[in-house]
């Protein structure tokens, strides 16, 4: 399953970015993100407009792979809550499912317990969406209806990339 | 693996750099950002030693265009070369769509493009690839050096597959662009193919 196409469509998005907004406001958060394991960026709320997302994104990933790295080498599953204090922000990151990181900052204006707490709430909204979603993109590769823009590509649009 | 978003619009790819210590892999990456228009390029993020060694992995994500009203993102990871990093090279391996093996030209060097050639394969199937199925390209890097290999021979050692392969002098550039530009070409192509109907 790891290594099928991750697709996103328009209703799970937007599913996706109405708890991610709930869990910011609700926690009290600086801003809340959702990373595939790859290190791609699902979906983003809050204060994030002085913040690099991408490279946020990458390195999350990073950090919960090595850490899944300790976790085996110990004989555990996984590690599937991580925290990491600062002197300003701290940063609470979970696994959803096998395959979804979500990633909560904040400040003094929350609090580790509260953060938990609504985390958890979320987690499992999420997860069923993204187990619906897989579900979903799975049924559509073996019925091979997956659509993808891809399809009908050519070798002209590919040139035309590097042509600038 | 490929994300396709809808909502946004967007398509990412992950290409990974890999290949022996000290090959170029990272000095690829910088060339690359150094050479990208600031509105096409993210951050480059190095996790790197003190002395510079690649510890975890280096990161840079490009925008290419668009494609049938999609952003055509490709994000550029560097796995650590050295022997005794392979964990991190397994991890950096998941979820990959494309690889640059570059190889070090000089000839002594020759045993261990090899060794790392076979490692890449031996940690793809431990991911649930093969090297057939995933599109990679080599690049023999540091044609400059005098001690360099002849061309015809490093390609009887690596390149039994007959992959698109380029020579290269990364730290001036040279091949540099080719060797990506023939990658995300190859990745695109296969992205087509497995959607395609």
């Amino acid at each position: 399953m790891e290594n099928t196409q991750f697709i996103l469509y328009e209703e799970e998005y937007k599913k996706i970015n109405e708890i991610i907004l709930r869990l910011a406001r609700e926690a009290n958060a600086k801003f809340v993100f959702l990373v595939d394991k790859n290190g791609q960026l699902i979906a983003h709320c809050g204060d994030t407009e002085d913040i690099d997302t991408t490279s946020l994104a990458s390195l999350t990933a990073g950090n919960i792979a090595a850490t899944s790295g300790l976790a085996k080498l110990l004989g555990e599953k996984e590690f599937s809550v991580l925290f990491h204090e600062g002197e300003r922000d701290n940063i609470h990151i979970t696994l959803i499912g096998e395959r979804i990181i979500l990633v909560v900052v904040f400040d003094h204006r929350s609090s580790l317990g509260l953060v938990r707490l609504r985390v958890k709430k979320a987690s499992q909204e999420l997860k069923k969406i993204f187990d619906e979603l897989t579900e979903k993109i799975q049924k559509e590769m073996q019925a091979e209806e997956l659509e993808s823009p891809f399809s009908e590509i050519t070798d002209e649009d590919i040139e035309n990339l590097f042509s600038e | 693996m490929s994300f396709i978003n809808y909502a946004a619009r967007e398509i990412n790819c992950k290409i990974v750099y890999y290949g022996p210590g000290l090959g170029g892999k990272t000095t690829n990456l910088q060339y690359i950002y150094d050479k990208t228009n600031p509105k096409s390029k993210g951050k480059m993020i190095s996790l790197a030693t003190e002395t510079e060694r690649t510890l975890f992995f280096d990161f840079l994500p490009l925008n290419l265009g668009e494609i049938k009203g999609f952003k055509v993102r490709f994000h550029l990871y560097t796995v650590p070369g050295q022997v005794f990093y392979d964990a991190s090279r397994k991890l950096i391996l998941k979820g990959v769509d494309g690889i640059v093996f570059v190889a070090d030209s000089q000839i002594e060097r020759m045993d261990a493009n090899i060794e790392s050639f076979e490692n890449m394969i031996g940690n793809l199937e431990e991911q649930g690839y093969t090297i057939k199925s995933v599109p990679y390209v080599i690049q023999y890097n540091k044609r400059d050096l005098p001690n360099a290999a002849p061309v015809d021979e490093m390609k009887k050692e690596l390149n039994k597959d007959n992959v698109p392969d380029f020579e290269a002098i990364a730290i001036k550039g040279t091949g540099v662009f080719d060797t990506l530009k023939a990658v995300t070409k190859l990745v695109l192509i296969d992205l087509k193919r497995k959607t395609g109907a």
